[in-house]
């Protein structure tokens, strides 16, 4: 078990060490220096150039050999010291994204989990059953092929403009500033529900198009048909299948992680909902590179972190990962 | 079985002694082809896809040549319904959405072509050899792939395409390429393994012949259904990540996409003013393809794999 674990920290640990040098490599081989003409763009606000240039001297000092420039780019990052946001000045980029994040969380952690979940369930249901399975096939194919922006404008035109059941943009109402009361709370969930219905369905059709393919290879097994040679009960079979079918799904979720949060971020863009999504879509347009770049170290730190809670789950329902390590 | 002669074959391996010792053997492919295509004739999958992948080609081949006047220029007023001269209405700016769609499709299949096809020489190259060679080659490829994997890629495409100012439809299809070729390689060097102790690559090593030749003569043509699915994944990949891409701001700047038609319709609010044939159009091509290429993903599947046939 502890083998197991240390080999896939060690892995996630190379994998984040990657992922921050490249981080650090791409400002230094983009062509025409954009970070020097990024800070020369806000020479007008001398405060503004003053800590740019201060940050800027710290991680990319160019004065000092280029292994000592990496070693200062690990420190400040490990200070979770990501810059300064041009765009947002005067406020660190930490700070920028800690106040997006809970947005990004909210609506992406339920919209994964219960796609993941009811399309499971659902693919599984549907599969060789005659009439479900040639609604379930159409369906779930053009849901897999949606763009997840596409989705989210459709929905956000039909039932934001067209019948104006939902709000269109932003986190809450205009009019309403953060508190503890239940018309913010209202206002919050309002707001929340098409963003989060449009991840959500993009998911479900993946998860429950995969599903169902894998449970009718199962069905096609041998120990479903010797099962059912045996006279048990379809539901029994069935059960048997999904447990199976569920591993490869599993390890389809973390593979699929990085492809979820990006579709979670167009999703923002197109709502204004602001979490990382919408801020990284601003920070490109305002040509905030710190920013760009804090937020990608953040979404490479969550992709981590949620890949290791889906190998500890992996080892929960996957008996022979767990008997093997006790045994072992 | 299928090492076996099949009765048809025999008349042909006698006459063709004379020939090069490959010559039989584009042949008999030719009878297996043959075969493949009865089965993807039959199938309605295969048809209905196939039959949408290419008329959206032709649209993008012929539409441009419709319209005189190229996709961002302005050529009449602005927030037009579709007409009968602009078949899908116009801009907030008077540019004519309909040779902005068939352009944009075009620059899907360039995006698709390319990035994709890219990604299944990478995935394939890396798949084949740390399957094929194993050892302390295949570690360091498996662990490249795994960190490239698990590294959200789209993410890493996003910084270097905004820091990376030049842009344009090959060096986005380039750097999809790039990124998105880590699961083909990992299923093609699962793949490869399973071949690699089979009798006929064994006896092909006793031969003496080099490993380029065993890959490339032995291994690939063996799972040639494979490749040609992994590739077509791709193709729809890029697809979709290159619209992801153009939504944001990220596309070529010098042209028109699928992507970046939604964007500017987002940007200039196209939804709060009713303007749907602005964003209705790209989005049901990027549709269109992509799904259209998963069905016939599965369609063709069927047609390979004898198993899975219904007869």
């Amino acid at each position: 078990m502890r083998r197991y674990f240390a080999r896939k920290l060690l892995f996630y640990l190379v994998t984040f060490f990657v992922a921050v040098t490249i981080d650090w490599l791409i400002p230094r081989f983009a062509p025409g220096d954009p970070v020097t003409s990024m800070i020369s763009r806000v020479a007008a606000q001398p405060e503004a150039a003053a800590a740019m240039m201060d940050y800027f001297n710290g991680t990319f000092g160019l004065d000092v050999p280029i292994w000592q420039q990496y070693l200062n780019f690990w420190t400040s990052l490990l200070q979770g010291d990501l810059g300064v946001s041009i765009w947002l000045f005067p406020q660190p980029v930490t700070r920028v994204i800690m106040d997006a994040l809970p947005y990004t969380l909210a609506l992406l952690v339920p919209a994964v989990l219960l796609a993941f979940w009811a399309g499971n369930k659902f693919g599984a249901f549907a599969a060789r059953k005659r009439w479900l399975d040639g609604a379930v096939l159409p369906l779930g194919y053009i849901l897999t092929a949606t763009p997840y922006m596409w989705l989210a404008i459709l929905l956000a035109w039909l039932l934001g403009s067209v019948w104006q059941v939902f709000p269109i943009a932003g986190a809450y109402g205009f009019n309403l500033a953060p508190a503890f009361t239940f018309q913010f709370a209202g206002s919050l969930l309002q707001h929340w529900f098409l963003p989060f219905l449009s991840l959500f369905l993009v998911g479900f059709g993946g998860w429950a198009i995969g599903m169902r393919n894998l449970i009718i290879y199962e069905l096609d097994a041998d120990y479903s048909r010797y099962l059912s040679s045996l006279g048990a009960p379809d539901k029994l079979i069935r059960s048997y299948a999904y447990k199976n079918a569920r591993l490869p799904q599993l390890t389809g979720l973390a593979l699929q992680l990085g492809v979820i949060v990006t579709g979670a971020l167009v999703t923002e863009v197109v709502f204004s909902y602001p979490g990382l999504g919408w801020y990284s879509y601003q920070a490109i347009i305002n040509q905030d590179y710190f920013l760009l770049q804090g937020i990608f170290l953040f979404v490479v730190i969550g992709v981590l972190l949620a890949n290791f809670v889906i190998d500890l789950v992996y080892v929960m329902v996957d008996p022979r990962v767990r008997l093997g390590m006790e045994g072992g | 079985m299928a090492d076996l002669p099949r009765p048809r074959d025999v008349p042909e391996i006698t006459v063709d002694t004379s020939l090069p010792p490959e010559a039989p053997r584009p042949r008999r492919r030719v009878g297996r082809a043959g075969e493949f295509l009865y089965f993807a004739a039959r199938d309605r999958k295969i048809f209905v896809s196939l039959a949408i992948v290419l008329a959206l080609l032709l649209v993008a081949i012929v539409g441009p040549f419709l319209r005189e006047y190229g996709p961002n220029e302005y050529v009449g007023p602005g927030m037009q319904p579709p007409s009968s001269e602009y078949w899908f209405g116009t801009t907030t700016f008077g540019q004519d959405v309909f040779v902005q769609f068939v352009h944009g499709l075009g620059a899907t299949f360039f995006v698709g072509l390319v990035g994709g096809g890219l990604a299944s020489i990478i995935g394939m190259t890396v798949g084949f050899v740390a399957g094929y060679r194993g050892g302390w080659l295949d570690e360091l490829l498996n662990m490249l792939t795994n960190v490239v994997l698990v590294i959200p890629t789209l993410m890493v495409l996003i910084v270097i395409v905004a820091y990376v100012n030049a842009r344009g439809l090959l060096i986005e299809a380039v750097f999809i390429g790039c990124t998105a070729w880590p699961w083909a390689a990992r299923a093609i060097r699962a793949q490869t393994m399973s071949l690699r102790s089979r009798d006929f690559v064994d006896l092909a090593r006793l031969t003496g012949m080099g490993t380029r030749r065993i890959i490339t003569g032995e291994i690939a043509p063996n799972m040639s259904s494979y490749l040609m699915l992994t590739f077509i994944l791709l193709f729809g990949n890029a697809v979709l990540i290159a619209a992801t891409l153009d939504f944001i701001g990220l596309g070529p700047t010098d042209g028109i996409s699928l992507g970046l038609m939604m964007n500017n319709a987002v940007l200039w609010s196209a939804l709060q003013l009713g303007m749907w044939w602005w964003f209705i159009p790209p989005g049901i091509g990027i549709v269109l393809i992509v799904g259209s290429l998963y069905v016939m993903n599965v369609g063709l599947d069927q047609v390979f794999n004898p198993r899975l046939r219904k007869l």
